[in-house]
């Protein structure tokens, strides 16, 4: 059996790792935007960001103030594990305390701060099943500055590959400077309201190089990038060729009569950190 | 690059929509709830000149409950727009310096125009350079809006880069 105690130092360990350490893709990515922009705001932006990446990995701090709501995704195959959903809780405590970062939950009316990054629903835990001798954990913490910018529309099937392209984009230049641009975009088409918002939030898991396998939606996914880069919104909303670094999409199979499109924005912090835990 | 020494007891009109600028001296934090009570119960600190950062650190207490000691982790910039309802009646107050991300709408240009004040943008998302110019934690105030709503007042040096967003002259980036 996976004991408690793996579990919490699993998701401390991630928790830190994904608010101090961002993933090899997005920095290369932003490397590249800088060579082609030729904006001079937009390129102090990007230097700033590459050098603030920099700091926080040699000084140990997260590289952002804002340590995002905890959102955890597990993969979970044929193991046993002790106290998943607690364990999980505990790590997140522990991650709060020793990082540390900062309490971001409060209750959605009265605003009280419960302190320690746990509230009702939150973590929002998903399981996904596999058949696999391990289970894999993701800590995804999510920044509220871009997350704010997220968008659903219940597309009638007959908008289809336009209008699913327009949404996007709509969505997208609506929130201009807000989501701390240069961003990353995850869409979600099909399944239903709630499923397409969160496919839109696991395709931001997927590494900036890796090709979408399926030619229609990777051509989808280049034509929204080439006309969200032609808004000069720019890193930080102040102009420049460089306002989204890729667009990631996910389909599901839906119901005959609708077209879901979930829009899910991410700021050029996608933080996530991944570890699979055998049984032995 | 311009260096500016905050509170500001000097006119600043002379700043453009798109110069990179530097602040040292003091900066109080302020967010929604923040910009919230200062309205409906005035502020603790002297706004007169001042330079507000619209900012949720990540600070640790080193001390106790009792007798903190409080150290600053990380800060950097929050979306500004969330302070729209408030901003040009703080501004009013003699608010001069208003840093943020993500720009402000047309009542906050008004107010700057108004006062000769100005609206720097802070590059989102860089709390582990920011935090490198934060010298000291002078006080916080309002503790019990949580650590991020607080008013903490921070000593400054050479804080930035910063880019004039908006001017007092009414221009603005993000038009």
């Amino acid at each position: 059996m996976i004991s408690e105690k793996t579990i919490i130092k699993t998701v401390s360990e991630l928790y830190k790792k994904a608010v101090i350490n961002l993933n090899e893709d997005i920095k290369i990515s932003l490397e590249d935007a800088l060579k082609s922009e030729d904006n001079e705001l937009a390129r102090l932006n990007i230097q700033t960001i590459l050098k603030n990446i920099e700091l926080a990995e040699k000084n140990n701090i997260p590289m952002c103030q804002d340590t995002g709501l905890p959102i955890v995704f597990v993969k979970l195959g044929n193991v046993e594990v002790e106290n998943l959903k607690s364990s999980i809780e505990k790590g997140i405590e522990k991650a709060t305390e020793e990082v540390p970062l900062r309490p971001n939950i409060v209750d959605p009316l009265t605003r009280k701060n419960t302190n320690n990054n746990i509230g009702k629903y939150i973590p929002p835990i998903d399981i996904e099943l596999i058949d696999k001798d391990y289970i894999e954990i993701t800590i995804f913490p999510k920044g509220f500055g871009s997350e704010n910018n997220n968008a659903l529309k219940m597309a009638l099937p007959s908008e289809g590959e336009k209008g699913i392209k327009d949404f996007v984009v709509e969505t997208v230049l609506k929130a201009k400077g807000k989501p701390c641009p240069p961003t990353i975009i995850g869409v979600g088409i099909g399944g239903t309201s709630d499923l397409a918002m969160k496919l839109a939030k696991k395709a931001l898991l997927k590494n900036i190089s890796e090709k979408n396998p399926d030619p229609t939606l990777e051509t989808l996914e280049k034509e929204i990038k080439e006309k969200i880069n032609e808004s000069d919104i720019g890193p930080m909303g102040l102009g420049g060729k460089t306002t989204t670094l890729d667009v990631k999409i996910i389909k599901a199979h839906t119901h005959t009569a609708g077209l879901p499109i979930g829009v899910c924005v991410q700021c050029w912090a996608n933080r996530y950190a991944t570890e699979r835990i055998y049984d032995n | 690059m311009i260096n500016l020494d905050v509170p500001i007891n000097h006119n600043i009109s002379n700043l453009k929509a798109g110069d990179v600028v530097y602040l040292s001296g003091n900066i109080l934090t302020a967010r929604d709830q923040a910009h919230k009570r200062i309205l409906e119960e005035g502020s603790p600190y002297d706004l007169e000149g001042a330079a507000i950062f619209h900012a949720g650190p990540i600070i640790k207490n080193e001390g106790t409950e009792e007798k903190p000691d409080y150290k600053m982790v990380a800060i950097g910039p929050t979306t500004s727009m969330r302070m729209n309802p408030y901003q040009s009646d703080v501004i009013d107050k003699g608010v001069k310096v208003v840093v943020g991300k993500g720009g402000m709408d047309e009542s906050v240009l008004n107010a700057l125009i108004r006062n000769n004040a100005v609206y720097l943008v802070a590059t989102g998302g860089c709390a582990a350079l920011y935090v490198d110019a934060i010298e000291k934690i002078e006080n916080v105030e309002w503790l019990d809006l949580g650590m991020p709503e607080a008013i903490w007042n921070l000593k400054i040096n050479s804080f930035g880069p910063l880019i004039v967003g908006m001017d007092s002259n009414g221009n603005s980036l993000y038009k």
